[in-house]
């Protein structure tokens, strides 16, 4: 269970992970302290273990930064839900071991409590007492994403199972 | 059976028929990590516990975002990937040799290759008839690993230009526009495949920008047919014997058609601060835009041609008061060839800075960052919000003639007057 973030459309990895902090590269920790900073500067003080990133369309759009979803991760945040995923920002999750689920995220409102459930299909939206569908991820993707991440997948399948 | 260029693409690195919508595997000809995306390229491939590269003739690391170094955190990853690049006997192009996809597209790039890079800028490498996609560090540590990724087929886009540019009209207009039509998600997981007269008088450099700007409309990749312009790059670049025929498939099936007359087209402008918040220079938005800074160079805009295009606009004039140029070659060879044609007296003599070849002031962390609420007219692929290193600065995306014009007036301009 975790609280809603909400966030708007086209929200790209500069928002995310800016370029200014470039220089902050190869120390992912303090990285992540500027998480989100460019989009909603409240996020990266007040977001709470298992919270959801509920965006809207084209979420995390641009560079192919994979700094991006791995300090939304690290500040402690359980799935990225939007109506849509730019192509490297939803690999990238699944790689991370981030569910990022495609759903309808006008129903959901700041704050409302959500549960995801992975092997269902369904995020709950407690709060609201709905659930909200989404859909299938390609097998090699589930399974990336229930080993952990790419690499943990690697290792356990020694090779990629389509 | 017609295939699109994708699927031709990846069909012949899966070796069998892929057809859009399938997943394979794929065997990778070349992988390649930046100094953004790199060290952590260099963690994943330590945490696999296999190869450090699958063939080091096939792998590079670049430095190019930070070219050189302006922090000491950055210094120390430049370290490390020099390390491994020692340790693995990888290619190496350390600061100065310019922009990863552009390097390539000179001395590496050749059609019916596929190729994998951790920028998602790597999709320009479709100019030359290659399939080339934008992946995340442990995407391209596997494929520099092993030397294979996996992937869908995707579906693609039929984009038709046809007619004649019109003076002042470039490529990136081209682009532009086609963003603002179909959107920052129009082409969510596709392939652009460019076609048309139009495209077929364009140079490798004028479809690289295309290429380059796929992405930023949500596609995987921008792939342009080959011909005798994509031969004579080639053979410029002293290696005629790469070339290969790609060519579109009569029958083959696209998900959409989008066709663009260009006669039509006029000098276009991306808004702050979405790509596809497009105008038409002669839009009432456009008038008494005043510009700050003029940025020429990037991925997108950054061969000789491109900086040829700006010098005609400036030469023998002066940029304005209260408004700088900043000048960033693309390559090395870019920068030599700049020097050696008089390009760079154009530039100093107009006011302008020249900076060594990279990605520049494009990332926004070095090299003409801007101010609080000031403006920059930028020849780059993208003006979201922070991208120039300050949130509240105000990013517009144009032609490099256009930012010359601009330049020269200290508002957004139409370079058709020059």
């Amino acid at each position: 269970m975790g609280r809603a973030w909400k966030f708007g459309d086209d929200i790209s990895t500069d928002l995310i992970a800016a370029g200014r902090y470039a220089y902050l590269r190869t120390n992912l920790p303090e990285l992540a302290k500027h998480v989100l900073e460019d989009a909603r500067d409240e996020f990266r003080t007040g977001v709470k273990p298992g919270d959801f990133v509920v965006g809207g369309r084209n979420f995390g759009l641009g560079s192919s930064r994979e700094h991006a979803p791995i300090i939304i991760k690290m500040a402690g945040v359980s799935c990225v839900a939007a109506k849509t995923f730019a192509r490297i920002f939803f690999r990238n999750c699944i790689n991370n071991g981030i569910p990022a689920v495609t759903v309808d995220t006008d129903r959901i409102d700041e704050g409302d409590e959500l549960v995801l459930d992975l092997r269902g299909g369904l995020l709950k939206d407690v709060t609201k007492g709905i659930e909200l569908e989404f859909p299938p991820m390609p097998k090699v993707m589930s399974d990336i994403l229930e080993a952990g991440g790419l690499v943990p997948y690697l290792k356990k399948n020694k090779g990629f199972v389509l | 059976m017609p295939m699109t260029l994708a699927e031709k693409l990846i069909s012949a690195h899966a070796g069998r028929e892929v057809r859009a919508g399938e997943l394979t595997v794929v065997k990778v000809d070349f992988a390649y990590v930046q100094d953004w995306t790199g060290p952590l390229t260099i963690d994943k491939i330590a945490e696999l516990g296999g190869a450090m590269v699958h063939d080091p003739l096939k792998t590079a690391i670049f430095i190019d975002h930070a070219s050189p170094s302006s922090f000491k955190e950055v210094s120390t990853g430049h370290i490390k990937l020099r390390q491994f690049a020692k340790a693995s006997g990888c290619m190496m192009f350390d600061i100065g040799e310019g922009v990863s996809h552009l390097v390539l597209g000179e001395r590496v790039t050749r059609p019916g290759m596929l190729m994998v890079g951790a920028d998602s800028h790597t999709c320009q490498g479709g100019a030359l008839g290659a399939f080339c996609t934008g992946m995340g560090s442990t995407d391209v540590a596997v494929a520099m690993s092993t030397g294979q990724t996996w992937m869908m087929c995707p579906e693609a886009v039929k984009v038709e230009v046809t007619g004649r540019l019109g003076h002042g009209v470039f490529a990136k207009d081209i682009i532009l526009h086609l963003i603002g039509t179909i959107g920052a998600d129009g082409a969510t997981y596709q392939s652009l495949e460019f076609m048309g007269d139009t495209i077929d008088g364009l140079t490798i450099p004028g479809r690289v920008t295309l290429a380059s700007m796929a992405v930023e409309a949500g596609a995987k990749c921008g792939i342009c047919a080959t011909d005798d312009h994509t031969r004579s790059w080639l053979r410029e670049h002293k290696r005629e014997s790469d070339y290969s025929e790609i060519t579109h498939d009569v029958g083959a099936k696209y998900a959409r058609v989008v066709s663009i007359d260009a006669e039509k087209l006029v000098p276009t402008v991306s808004f702050p601060h979405k790509v596809d918040n497009t105008r038409p220079i002669t839009h009432l938005d456009c008038k008494d835009v005043p510009i700050h800074q003029a940025y020429l160079g990037s991925s997108t805009n950054g061969y000789f041609e491109d900086f040829e295009a700006a010098a005609r606009v400036l030469k023998g004039r002066h940029i304005a008061p209260g408004t700088r140029l900043v000048v960033t070659p693309g390559t090395k060879t870019v920068y030599r060839k700049m020097m050696e044609t008089g390009l760079f007296d154009i530039f100093l003599d107009a006011g302008g800075v020249i900076n060594s070849p990279g990605c520049g002031a494009c990332p926004g962390s070095h090299t003409g960052i801007l101010g609080d609420g000031e403006n920059c007219v930028s020849s780059m692929n993208r003006n979201f919000l922070g991208r120039m290193g300050n949130p509240k600065s105000f990013v517009y995306l144009a032609s490099p003639a256009t930012v010359a014009a601009s330049a020269v007036e200290g508002r957004l301009a139409d370079p058709r007057r020059y």
